[in-house]
């Protein structure tokens, strides 16, 4: 065989070794968002699963609330029923429960019989390391997304993406704002 | 790179041992290589068992302390661990923590019950996420594998230079081997003699390097997983006011813990002869991040160094990340520090299978495992408690 024929050979193969390797690492870095997915989903069902509990355990106490409790019920149910749906929706509703919650362990400060509650405290830890948990695996989730979507739009690895058709995945947003700014209630008038 | 040199270090000084004992600088490398392979395996399948069991630290379930499985828990989500370490606790007055296991899905953290009942939720996150970056950046196995070749040169560079002086005094017997070459046995016998020497110093040295350089990676990395690196900050600061030695703690194992267990008071601030970077430093930094991405935390260290920064730079993205400006476990529900103290002590009479009854006029009953009795009675208020 000619000279031009083993460098035609050669140059096939350095492509597809290339190809196989940026394909591999567009699945990698897909399952790892799949993987992150599924990791919000474990934690905002973990929520879900804690809020009667908590509901439950305060309501003995709080007689003057039932507006804030009544809230928190509702914004779980709203944001169960979005667990089906996408990315976007879900996001906000979730975020509004975050909210409702939020408001409701800012009044508990006006029970000191709820705060010494053993029950109580265990809910309130797990609750807050939920809160946590969900807002980590966003974070983390949403790093991976990047990471995915910057292998999948940047050259070459663009190329072997558009090709396998490797899609852009969508990002977990919360308005930031409505969920950090745990409302500040005063009672102090 | 500074791997590398400590490597290179063992085979120069494997070459120079075969080159005088044995006439061929191969058998020399054999020896060392070998005698390094060993004692690495010794390293990495015992090395976090090793660890554990000197330190006498107690293994601890969800149910023993929610609260920091919970943030052991948070962590591994935020960097992404498959698998949650196994979590430890030591119950040792001093603070300190320390993470061991060789791949990231078989290490675990460890804390002393000091540290445990000082720091709040936040800095408990700071300082377990540094541990976390340690598993996950890989640095138990560098930092054991390291240790291993640092003690691979001590003890070749030892035995090496004892029969050197040895067999020069007493004639050796390549001089007559050798015939001729006389003048050169001497200059390389005086060159190996100062290589024995300065080899374990330069190994040290490089070592400190490594540890120190691992180190602010992790604190880099803490900060990114919590977006929060005041909460590792004000970790560290109660850290450093604190000078009890760990007791358990050993020069092999110092480079694994969050601060050097084997600190003074009022260390020297860019010590090359320490596994630590220096508090204060670690807290300068971390407080002049702009953001919590490991470009800031590069740019902050460029800023206290005035020089190149410590974050490889294929690490380095571009992208923004914002600090976290309110943690939401700030507010309701923080316990305090006597809380705390209270805490961390029923989580340590239990690990020792002590019973606590908590009697209606607020006495604690510590019973211990020996107790055989149905019934106890409050020594306090004389009521009667069944077991």
């Amino acid at each position: 065989m000619p000279i031009a024929g083993y460098v035609i050979i050669g140059v096939v193969v350095v492509l597809l070794i290339a190809f196989l390797i940026l394909y591999n690492g567009l699945v990698r870095l897909r399952n790892q968002v799949k993987n992150a997915w599924a990791q919000i989903d474990v934690q905002l069902k973990r929520r879900h699963d804690l809020i009667p509990n908590l509901v439950e355990t305060v309501k003995g106490y709080m007689k003057f609330e039932r507006e804030t409790l009544e809230a928190v019920t509702k914004a779980r149910n709203i944001a169960q029923q979005a667990s089906s749906a996408g990315a976007g929706e879900r996001a906000k509703a979730e975020g509004e429960l975050s909210s409702a919650l939020s408001r409701l362990l800012a009044v508990v400060e006006r029970y000191p019989d709820l705060k010494a509650n053993q029950n109580f405290l265990a809910l309130q830890e797990e609750l807050t390391s939920t809160e946590n948990k969900i807002s980590f695996s966003r974070q983390f989730y949403n790093d991976s997304v990047l990471r995915y979507n910057n292998q999948t739009q940047m050259v070459p690895s663009n190329i072997v993406a558009s090709m396998t058709g490797f899609k852009a995945g969508e990002f977990f947003e919360v308005t930031l704002a409505a969920e950090r700014e745990a409302p500040k209630v005063s009672f102090t008038q | 790179m500074l791997t590398i040199g400590m490597g290179a270090l063992l085979i120069l000084i494997g070459y120079f041992l075969g080159l005088y004992f044995f006439d061929s600088a191969t058998a020399g490398l054999v020896i060392a290589i070998l005698v390094w392979a060993i004692l690495s395996l010794v390293g990495y399948f015992q090395g976090d068992s090793l660890l554990l069991s000197m330190s006498r630290a107690k293994k601890i379930r969800r149910d023993d302390h929610p609260r920091l499985y919970n943030v052991v828990e948070e962590m591994k989500i935020a960097s992404g661990l498959e698998k949650i370490p196994d979590i430890y606790i030591i119950d040792d007055p001093a603070l300190n923590a320390f993470a061991t296991g060789r791949d990231p899905n078989r290490a675990s953290v460890a804390i002393t019950s000091g540290l445990l009942q000082k720091l709040n939720r936040d800095e408990l996150q700071g300082v377990i996420a540094h541990e976390i970056s340690h598993i996950k950046n890989r640095d138990v196995l560098l930092m054991t594998m390291c240790s291993v070749l640092l003690g691979t040169i001590v003890i070749l560079a030892w035995y090496g230079s004892r029969f050197l002086i040895f067999g020069s005094m007493t004639g050796s017997r390549r001089s007559s081997s050798s015939g001729g070459g006389g003048g050169g046995q001497i200059i390389i016998l005086v060159v190996a003699l100062v290589f024995m020497i300065l080899a374990p110093i330069m190994a040290q040295l490089i070592y400190f390097a490594i540890s120190r350089k691992r180190e602010y990676l992790a604190d880099a990395s803490a900060a990114l997983y919590t977006r929060y690196p005041e909460g590792l900050a004000s970790a560290l600061e109660k850290l450093g006011t604190s000078t009890g030695q760990l007791k358990s703690a050993n020069k092999a194992t110092a480079p694994m813990y969050i601060i050097n267990p084997f600190r003074k008071k009022g260390m020297k601030a860019s010590d090359l002869s320490s596994t630590h970077p220096p508090i204060s430093e670690r807290i300068r930094i971390l407080r002049a991040m702009a953001g919590a991405s490991f470009n800031d935390y590069d740019q902050a260290y460029r800023q206290a160094h005035r020089g190149e920064g410590v974050i490889p730079t294929a690490s380095i993205a571009a992208e923004t990340v914002p600090i976290a400006t309110m943690k939401l476990e700030g507010e309701a529900g923080e316990l305090n520090e006597i809380q705390r103290a209270r805490e961390t002590s029923d989580v340590m009479w239990r690990l020792s299978n002590y019973n606590t009854i908590t009697c209606d006029c607020g006495a604690k009953l510590r019973v211990p495992p020996q107790f055989k009795e149905p019934q106890i009675k409050c020594p306090h208020c004389g009521r009667t408690h069944q077991i």
